[in-house]
């Protein structure tokens, strides 16, 4: 089943690439299609059965307003992001230049009840994206969370502070580089104050 | 219900008549001043809506206090009962209207996040149980359900059907827990005794059936942990019947009670367009009249076979997310019962090596098992790369699972999205206009579980 879809992926691909000028394959899905009509840049893969659109980040505010004002997608329900340090090689599709950082958004619309995933891929050296925070007021604390525990600093954002971490804390502790926190323990050998 | 302080604009001229750029500011409306105050305050602080505080310059200044209705920023929590745990509320005071309220949060953090990096996929599910402490088989199954969409695996139907019936089990000890916390939240102490009492019964079931009272573990990527116990089929039944007495009682001890009704009808209302903008989900965004239930909108498990009804009200008040938690007891039991007709025979698990451990016997008779036993517990399965989110409808609202394999034994990213960390903002459409009182009441009908929250 895996296997089966990412060869179909691939041949969507072939396609794309192999004849220069003509329409990309048409993705599966309809909110998928339109969007990848609108953003040329985004690139459509389907992940088990879900639809998701790669989109560049310069974008991604606009990919937001379009889900929001042209199809219907009336919730934000979740934004965060992916730290992809230690696995570079992963399968991303064709066309998409993997970063460092991933963020992540899934779309829900009530009224097509259908849902979709929105991925833009964010470099470690400037880690910045626009926030959506002004179409989907809901997304406020997820951006701080995503700030807070990955250092990606959502431009526009009313109030980006830290959320789930202290405010005095240095580093952005999801991130793989970032050590899970190491307590100084006294050992049975050490010399002991007695 | 006005927001804007009284008199507070020509008091202020008259104690301090240089700072017109001031008066020019809170000559704002409420709406704007609000997103003013809110921009980059940090997390901590809470900046008031009716312009810094002209307390300090009056004790600078000294003379007579004058006659102004200055507000207060009031905090409240982290510790305090009517918070659920940890959660901290700064609140902006004019008398006894709030002005704003701002959940401060992350004092629960454990970085169960990162844990779960940490953790192989067999292990994970002991991680996820401890997020929604009072909903664990949610956090369980919806882990268990992305793992096993990456890993393209068919359950068994009777796995299916139990992990059904036991989420139900679930939900209904989760609502009988907020019957309890509500009650005494608002001053029916009473009703903490018999929601608790109700809840413990179905703990005791959830107990024989899982082993645990909370944090069971059960429900894990390959189907369930064991089969029901010999006999399910009477002890559940009978706690239906246990659980249904108690609903009854708790609807004729507070539904009609005018005290009751005088503390939550018309408190801390939110309309549909706030509930969506605000990303609120479950029992909140239902009690404004939309009938969003992931478990009829979008179903999983074998909720397509089963009836129940989705419950939903249409004043968005604290009396009507109490309604529907007290009757969505009721519906859980409606589908437990049918699980209890329905269940169907065959295996609680898959029987594939790779992902589940062969039966205990096996293991003295068979080298292969002994491998595969050994294996599974010491590096766990691989799960091909890819990722997924999976929603399920928890007691909460939507709980997801975003999940990103790289390929080996353990997830490159386990990110929950905790419905109680989205609908604690709700607060913000809530709290602010109502009575300081109220407040207490509008966060005990949100209903957050703070282990969710912070994660």
């Amino acid at each position: 089943m895996a296997d089966g879809d990412a060869n179909a992926r691939e041949e969507d691909h072939e396609v794309e690439g192999g004849t220069e000028g003509e329409a990309p394959a048409i993705p599966s899905d309809e909110v998928a299609a339109a969007l990848v009509e609108r953003f040329p840049d985004g690139v459509f893969a389907e992940s088990h059965g879900q639809p998701v659109v790669y989109v560049p980040l310069g974008e991604w505010h606009d990919v937001a307003a379009f889900l929001r004002d042209e199809q219907e997608f009336t919730q934000c329900v979740d934004v965060t992001g992916v730290d992809l340090l230690v696995a570079p090689s992963r399968a991303l599709p064709e066309g998409v230049t993997g970063e460092r950082f991933e963020v992540v958004a899934n779309f829900l619309s009530h009224a097509r009840n259908r849902r979709i995933r929105v991925i833009a891929q964010v470099p470690v050296d400037d880690p910045t994206i626009a926030s959506i925070t002004d179409l989907y007021p809901g997304v406020n604390f997820a951006e701080r969370e995503t700030y807070d525990l990955y250092g990606v600093e959502f431009a526009g954002h009313p109030d980006l502070a830290r959320i789930l971490m202290p405010d005095d804390w240095v580093g952005h502790p999801l991130r793989k580089d970032d050590a899970p926190a190491r307590v100084p323990v006294t050992f049975k050998g050490d010399p002991s104050p007695r | 219900m006005t927001t804007e302080p009284k008199n507070s604009v020509d008091e202020l001229v008259e104690v301090d008549d240089t700072d017109l750029l001031e008066r020019a500011e809170l000559d704002h409306d409420p709406e704007e001043r609000r997103l003013e105050a809110q921009t980059d305050e940090g997390a901590q602080q809470l900046r008031p809506l009716a312009g810094e505080s002209r307390t300090k310059e009056l004790v600078l200044t000294g003379g007579p206090w004058p006659d102004v209705d200055d507000t207060m920023i009031l905090n409240m929590g982290p510790q305090h009962p009517s918070t659920h745990g940890v959660l901290r509320i700064m609140m902006e005071l004019d008398g006894e209207t709030v002005l704003r309220a701002k959940p401060v949060i992350g004092y629960l953090h454990t970085g169960m996040e990162k844990t779960g990096e940490e953790l192989t996929y067999v292990q994970g599910s002991t991680n996820v149980t401890r997020m929604d402490y009072a909903s664990p088989l949610s956090n369980e199954l919806v882990f268990s359900l992305a793992v096993e969409k990456l890993l393209d695996l068919e359950l068994p139907e009777r796995a299916t059907w139990i992990r059904m019936l036991l989420v139900e089990l679930n939900r209904m000890s989760s609502h009988l827990l907020f019957q309890a916390t509500n009650g005494m939240d608002l001053g029916a102490v009473s009703m903490m005794i018999y929601g608790w009492r109700e809840r413990e019964y179905t703990l005791r079931l959830l107990e024989t059936i899982t082993g645990l009272r909370m944090n069971h573990n059960f429900i894990r990527p390959g189907g369930v942990a064991a089969d029901l116990p010999d006999d399910w089929q009477h002890d559940v039944l009978e706690l239906c019947e246990q659980v249904e007495r108690g609903v009854a009682e708790y609807d004729t001890l507070l539904s009609e009670n005018p005290i009751w009704r005088e503390r939550t009808v018309g408190v801390g209302v939110i309309t549909t367009q706030e509930a969506l903008a605000l990303n609120a989900t479950g029992p909140i965004l239902r009690s404004t009249g939309f009938a969003w239930d992931l478990r009829k909108a979008q179903p999983y498990l074998a909720y397509d076979d089963v009836d129940f009804d989705v419950i939903y009200t249409t004043n968005g008040d604290v009396f009507d997310r109490y309604q529907i938690r007290l009757y969505e007891i009721l519906e859980s039991i409606k589908i437990v019962r049918q699980c209890v007709e329905h269940m169907p025979g065959g295996d609680y698990r898959v029987q594939d090596r790779k992902v589940t451990p062969p039966p205990r016997a096996r293991i003295d008779e068979s080298m292969e098992a002994l491998i595969h036993h050994f294996k599974l517990f010491t590096e766990g399965f691989r799960v091909p790369a890819g990722e997924t989110y999976v929603a399920v409808e928890s007691p909460r609202g939507e709980i997801g699972c975003y999940l990103v394999s790289d390929g080996t034994a353990k997830p490159a990213r386990l990110h929950i999205r905790g419905p109680s960390f989205y609908n604690l903002q709700s607060m913000d459409a809530m709290v602010p206009g109502g009575m300081f009182a109220d407040a207490v009441a509008v966060v005990s009908s949100i209903d957050p579980i703070m282990g969710e929250v912070d994660r």
